[in-house]
C-alpha cells in the first residue's frame, strides 16, 4: 500500500508516495537517488548502509522509512559542504582508510555519530565504535587512523 | 646504480588514492548504482537439489505474471556451448542445461518491471528433476562408482598436477629427521561488501553491452562470447566502481551476466540484476578447502633435503580456473627454500556444491599452512630455530630452481633478519610463559603469473593543451589502487605533480587497451611497467619537439615541475603545456598530437604444466612475518598480540597503499586462520550460514593489538621503478606463522583450520589427560 510520506534528508525536504513496506535504504537510494548509501547484506550485518537519524548511526536497511518521517536523517550525500569536504571524510581520503570505498560511507557516518559524542576518543573506543561495519579491504588499522585522525580535526574545528 | 629510490618526487611517496575524494563522498558509481532509463529487473532461479537432470521447466505460470516481461531457461541460450579456462575445462553454461549440480546451481531467470515482481515469478516456475545421487567428500567422489557430475570426467578428477624434481626418496635417505603430517584447510569466501550486479543492454545493431562490477572485464567478455556463440567484438564490457575481488569470484561472468544480456534481447529493455548476500555466499566461487599429506626430510643442523606432498582440493561442482588451482602448490613447494628433491600429486575433484577458485593467496596460502608448520615442527624435533633454518636454506639472488624459476630480485634473508629483529624474537622464542606463543611464517609469492596467451598490458597516455596528461589504462583498480600508482608512475616520468594526472575510471572493453585483468598478482608489475613504457614515449616525443625548438640534444631534455629543458640550459625551457600547444598547432604540417603508446610484456616463457618445467612469473616476492599470541586456557580464544612482517615488494610505490594491502591481506587470512568458515549440510551439501550473522569475517575486535609491516625494497631489475607485486603472498607466510604461535603457546598442533576456541580448548584437555 502506498501513501504520502514526507522525509528531511540533508536539509531537503521529500515528499513522495511511498510503499509502506520499504526501508529507508530503499528509499534513499531508489525514490531520492541517494545513492552514497550502499546495499551490501541488506539485514543489518555489514554497516553499509549507515546513515544518520536524529545524529543516531542506524542500519537504513533495517529502518522502515515510514518511521523516520519528520526526524532529521542525515547521509553521506550530507556531509561536505560544496567542494570541502567533512572532517572525517578528510580524514578518511589522507590517511589510506578508504580501498574499494564500498563501505566507505557507512564508516564515515558512524564515525560522524561517535565523534559527535565522543570527540576525544581513545584507539580502543575508536576501534569498538566501527566494529559493527565491516570491512573486507582495509583490516582496519587504517580506519581506526581515520578515526583518530579526524577527532583531532574536529576538535580542532570546533 | 640501480633504477629506483634516487630522485624521485612522485613515486615511493604515500599519497591518498586518486579515487578517495569520489568514494568518501558517496559519488563512486558501483554496480548496483548503475541504471538506463526504461530498465526491467531481472532475478535468478536457483536449484534446490544437489544433483539431478532437468526434465522440464514449466514457465507458463510465471509468463503470465501481470508485470513480468520475459522467463528465461538453458534451453534458451546456444545449447551445449559452454564457457571456461581452457579448452578441455569449458564446463559450464549460463543457466543449467541438462543437469544441476549444487543447492544453488543456476536454473531460470526472470525479467519483469520491478523486482518484487520478479521474486514473486520465480516461485511460479516450476522445474522437474530427475534426482541422482550425490556426493561432498573429494575422497568418496574420486572412488570407483561414486556419482558422477560430468559425463566426461572418471572419477570426477577435476584437473591433476604432478611435479618431480631430483629424488625424494634419495633426499629422505640422506636426512637426519623425517617427518610426514596432515593438515586440512577450510572453505571460505571472497568476503567483499558489494554483491554482484549488471545491467545488460542487446542494442538492435546486434551489440550486447554489460555494465557490472568487475575484476577483470577483459576475461567476462571473452567469457560472455564463447557461451553467448558471439564474436568478441559484439560483446561489449564496461566496469564499474567495483566493490573488492580478491579472487576469481569477480574475475569470472557468471548467471546474471549472461541472463541480462539474454533477457535484454528477448525484451528489447535494458534489464538489471543485483545478487543478494545470500545468492553472494551459496554460489560459486570460493576457496578450496585442500586436504594435504606432506612429508620433509632434514639434515639435524638444518638443510632440507626433500619435500613430497600429496594434496586432494575440493574443487565444487565446476572447473572453472581448477588446472591451475591445483598447480599453484606444485609450483610452489621449492621457494622460497631451495630443496633439491620434490615430488608432488596433487589432484582438484569435483564434487556436488559451489566452484572454488582464486581466492587472495590462491593455494600457495594452503600449501604454506602444511609446509610451514611442518617445518616448525622439524625444527622443534631438531632443537633447531626455525628463523636460522629459513636463513640457511633460502633462495639468492642468482639462483635457480629446479623447474628453472630465475631468482632475480629476492631478499628473504633480510626479510627474516628485520622480522626476528622487530619481534624481539631472540628473546622470546621458547621463553615465554604458559599459553604465550610466538610462531614464524614464511613465503614467496608470483609477481604476475603467466599462463596463458593474455598476458601483455597496455596504456595510452596523452598529453593535454593545459599541460596535463591523461591515462588510458587497462588495469582494473577494484580498490587495490592500481589507478593511483598508475598515475604516480606517468607524473614521475614526466615531470608533472599528481593533480595534473588524469586517468579513466573503469575498463570498457571496446576502447581501453587490452590488459589480461587484475588477478595472479600482476597490476603493479604489468600495467605499472605498461604505463612507464606510454609516459617515456610521450616524453620521447615531446623532447623531439623540444629539442626543435631550443636547438638542443632531444636527449638531453629534462622534464621537471611541469616544464622542459636542456640539461645544461634550464634558463632555455619551455613550459611543458605551452610545448605541447606548440606541436599540436604551431607546426604546420609536421603538427604533432602527443599520445604515448605503451605495452608490456615480461619476455618471460610459459611454464610446462606437464612437467613443472618453466618459470612461471617475471620475478618473486617474499615474506617473513612473526605472529605473538596469547591464548586463554578457560575459553580457547586466541588474541593476537602482536603482528610483524618483512615483505621483499622490490619497492613501495606508494607506502601508504602498501599498508593497506599488507593489513587487508593479514585480516582477510586471519578470519580463515581463526574463525571462518562455510559450513554445509552433510545431507545435501547446501550452505548453512548464507548471511554475514552466520558467515563470520573479522570486524575491528578481531584484529591484532599491534602490528607492523617492513618494507624490504630488493628494487626489482624489471619491476617500474623497482616494484613487485604487494598484497596478495603478504596473506601467505600469516598462516604458519599463527600455526606455529599457537602451537608454542599450548603445546599441541592443530593441523586443521580454522583454529576455533573449541579445538584449542579439546587440545588443551587432551595434552592435559596426557593424550
Amino acid at each position: 500500500m502506498k501513501q504520502l510520506m514526507k522525509f528531511n534528508v540533508n536539509g531537503v525536504i521529500y515528499e513522495e508516495e511511498i510503499d509502506h513496506r520499504r526501508t529507508l535504504l530503499e528509499v534513499l537510494r531508489e525514490k531520492f537517488g541517494l545513492l552514497g548509501t550502499h546495499k551490501g547484506c541488506d539485514e543489518g550485518q555489514c554497516g553499509a548502509c549507515t546513515v544518520l537519524v536524529d545524529g543516531r548511526a542506524v542500519n537504513s536497511c533495517l529502518v522502515l522509512a515510514a518511521t523516520v518521517q519528520g526526524k532529521k536523517i542525515i547521509t553521506i550525500e550530507g556531509l561536505a559542504q560544496g567542494e570541502k569536504l567533512h572532517p572525517v571524510q578528510e580524514a578518511f581520503v589522507e590517511t589510506g582508510a578508504i580501498q574499494c570505498g564500498f563501505c566507505t560511507p557507512g564508516m564515515i557516518m558512524i564515525t560522524k555519530a561517535f565523534l559527535d559524542n565522543n570527540p576525544n576518543p581513545t584507539r580502543e573506543e575508536a576501534k569498538m565504535a566501527i566494529s559493527g561495519n565491516l570491512c573486507r579491504c582495509t583490516g582496519y588499522f587504517q580506519i581506526i587512523d581515520a578515526v583518530m585522525k579526524a577527532a583531532k580535526k574536529m576538535r580542532k574545528e570546533a | 646504480m640501480k633504477e629506483g629510490s634516487e630522485g624521485l618526487t612522485v613515486v615511493g611517496k604515500g599519497m591518498p588514492k586518486v579515487d578517495a575524494t569520489l568514494k568518501a563522498t558517496g559519488k563512486a558509481v558501483y554496480g548496483a548504482d548503475f541504471s538506463l532509463p526504461g530498465m526491467l529487473f531481472g532475478k535468478i532461479l536457483r536449484s534446490r537439489v544437489p544433483h539431478a537432470k532437468i526434465l522440464n521447466i514449466n514457465t507458463s505460470k510465471a509468463l503470465k505474471l501481470p508485470g513480468v516481461r520475459a522467463v528465461i531457461t538453458g534451453r534458451d541460450f546456444p545449447w551445449g556451448l559452454k564457457y571456461g579456462f581452457t579448452a578441455i575445462t569449458r564446463d559450464q553454461t549460463p543457466l543449467a542445461q541438462d543437469k544441476v549440480r549444487y543447492i544453488g546451481d543456476e536454473v531460470a531467470a526472470v525479467a519483469a518491471i520491478d523486482e518484487d515482481i520478479a521474486e514473486e515469478a520465480l516461485d511460479l516456475i516450476k522445474v522437474d528433476y530427475e534426482e541422482l545421487p550425490a556426493v561432498y567428500d573429494p575422497f568418496e567422489a574420486m572412488k570407483e562408482g561414486a556419482p558422477q557430475l560430468h559425463d566426461h570426467v572418471k572419477n570426477n578428477i577435476s584437473a591433476s598436477q604432478h611435479l618431480a624434481f631430483g629424488d625424494v626418496e634419495k633426499g629422505f635417505r640422506e636426512s637426519d629427521h623425517v617427518r610426514e603430517d596432515e593438515f586440512t584447510t577450510q572453505a571460505i569466501k571472497h568476503g567483499f561488501l558489494e554483491p554482484h550486479a549488471s545491467v545488460g543492454l542487446w542494442d538492435p545493431s546486434g551489440k550486447a553491452t554489460l555494465w557490472g562490477n568487475k575484476q577483470s572485464p577483459y576475461i567476462v567478455y571473452r567469457k560472455l562470447a564463447m557461451a553467448l556463440g558471439l564474436p568478441p567484438s559484439k560483446v561489449r564490457v564496461i566496469q564499474t566502481y567495483v566493490g573488492a575481488g580478491f579472487g576469481s569470484a569477480r574475475s569470472d561472468p557468471f548467471a546474471l551476466d549472461f541472463c541480462a544480456l539474454l533477457l535484454s534481447k528477448k525484451t528489447g529493455k535494458p534489464v538489471k540484476f543485483v545478487y543478494t548476500m545470500e545468492d553472494v555466499l551459496v554460489m560459486g566461487e570460493m576457496r578450496h578447502p585442500f586436504y594435504l599429506r606432506t612429508k620433509t626430510g632434514m639434515t639435524r643442523d638444518g638443510y632440507l633435503k626433500a619435500i613430497q606432498a600429496h594434496a586432494v582440493a575440493d574443487g565444487g561442482a565446476y572447473s572453472t580456473i581448477g588446472p591451475v588451482s591445483i598447480a599453484l602448490p606444485a609450483f610452489f613447494i621449492d621457494i622460497p627454500y631451495g630443496v633439491p628433491n620434490v615430488l608432488y600429486d596433487g589432484y582438484r575433484v569435483f564434487t556436488n556444491k559451489g566452484f572454488c577458485g582464486s581466492l587472495r593467496g590462491h593455494c600457495i596460502a594452503q600449501l604454506r599452512w602444511a609446509l610451514g608448520q611442518q617445518l616448525d615442527m622439524m625444527c622443534n624435533d631438531l632443537g633447531l630455530d626455525i628463523a636460522e633454518v629459513s636463513i640457511k636454506n633460502a633462495l639468492h639472488p642468482g639462483d635457480q630452481t629446479p623447474g628453472g624459476y630465475r631468482i632475480t630480485s629476492c631478499a628473504f634473508t633480510e626479510c627474516v633478519e628485520k622480522a626476528v629483529e622487530a619481534s624481539g624474537w631472540k628473546e622470546k622464542k621458547g621463553k615465554l610463559p604458559p599459553f604465550h606463543g610466538i610462531g614464524m611464517g614464511t613465503s614467496s609469492f608470483i609477481t604476475g603469473v603467466k599462463l596463458s596467451g593474455h598476458n601483455s598490458a597496455s596504456c595510452v597516455v596523452k598529453m593535454n593543451e593545459d599541460g596535463t596528461a591523461s591515462i588510458t589504462t587497462g588495469a582494473t583498480d577494484i580498490g587495490q589502487g592500481s589507478s593511483t600508482i598508475v598515475c604516480q608512475i606517468v607524473a614521475e616520468v614526466l615531470g608533472l605533480p599528481m593533480e595534473d594526472i588524469i586517468i579513466n575510471s573503469g575498463i570498457d572493453t571496446d576502447f581501453t587497451p587490452i590488459d589480461p585483468g587484475t588477478y595472479g598478482s600482476r597490476v603493479s608489475f604489468y600495467s605499472g611497467n605498461a604505463a612507464k613504457v606510454a609516459a617515456e614515449d610521450a616524453k620521447r616525443q615531446l623532447a623531439e619537439v623540444a629539442g626543435k625548438v631550443t636547438g638542443a640534444p632531444p636527449e638531453e631534455m629534462i622534464f621537471k615541475d611541469r616544464k622542459v629543458f636542456p640539461k645544461n640550459n634550464p634558463e632555455k625551457g619551455w613550459k611543458i603545456d605551452a610545448l605541447i600547444r606548440h606541436a599540436q598547432h604551431s607546426m604546420g604540417r609536421e603538427s604533432k598530437s602527443i599520445i604515448g603508446r605503451g605495452s608490456y610484456d615480461s619476455g618471460v616463457d610459459f611454464i610446462d604444466f606437464k612437467t613443472g618445467r618453466g618459470n612461471i612469473s617475471p620475478t618473486y616476492t617474499f615474506a617473513a612475518d612473526v605472529a605473538e599470541v596469547e591464548v586463554d586456557p578457560e575459553t580457547g580464544k586466541i588474541t593476537i598480540l602482536n603482528a610483524v612482517g618483512a615483505h621483499d615488494i622490490g619497492k613501495a610505490l606508494n607506502p601508504t597503499l602498501c599498508s593497506g594491502q599488507l593489513d587487508g591481506a593479514w585480516i582477510q587470512a586471519q578470519g580463515q586462520l581463526l574463525f571462518e568458515e562455510l559450513k554445509r549440510d552433510k545431507k545435501d551439501g547446501h550452505v548453512l550460514n548464507p548471511s554475514f550473522m552466520d558467515y563470520k569475517m573479522p570486524t575491528s575486535m578481531d584484529i591484532p593489538l599491534q602490528n607492523k609491516h617492513i618494507f624490504v625494497e630488493s628494487i626489482d631489475p624489471d619491476g617500474p621503478f623497482g616494484a613487485k607485486e604487494v598484497g596478495e603472498g603478504a596473506s601467505v607466510a600469516i598462516f604458519p606463522a599463527l600455526g606455529n604461535a599457537v602451537y608454542d603457546a599450548i603445546g599441541v598442533r592443530i593441523p586443521d583450520l580454522p583454529i576455533t576456541p573449541e579445538k584449542v580448548l579439546k587440545a588443551i584437555k587432551e595434552k592435559k589427560e596426557g593424550k
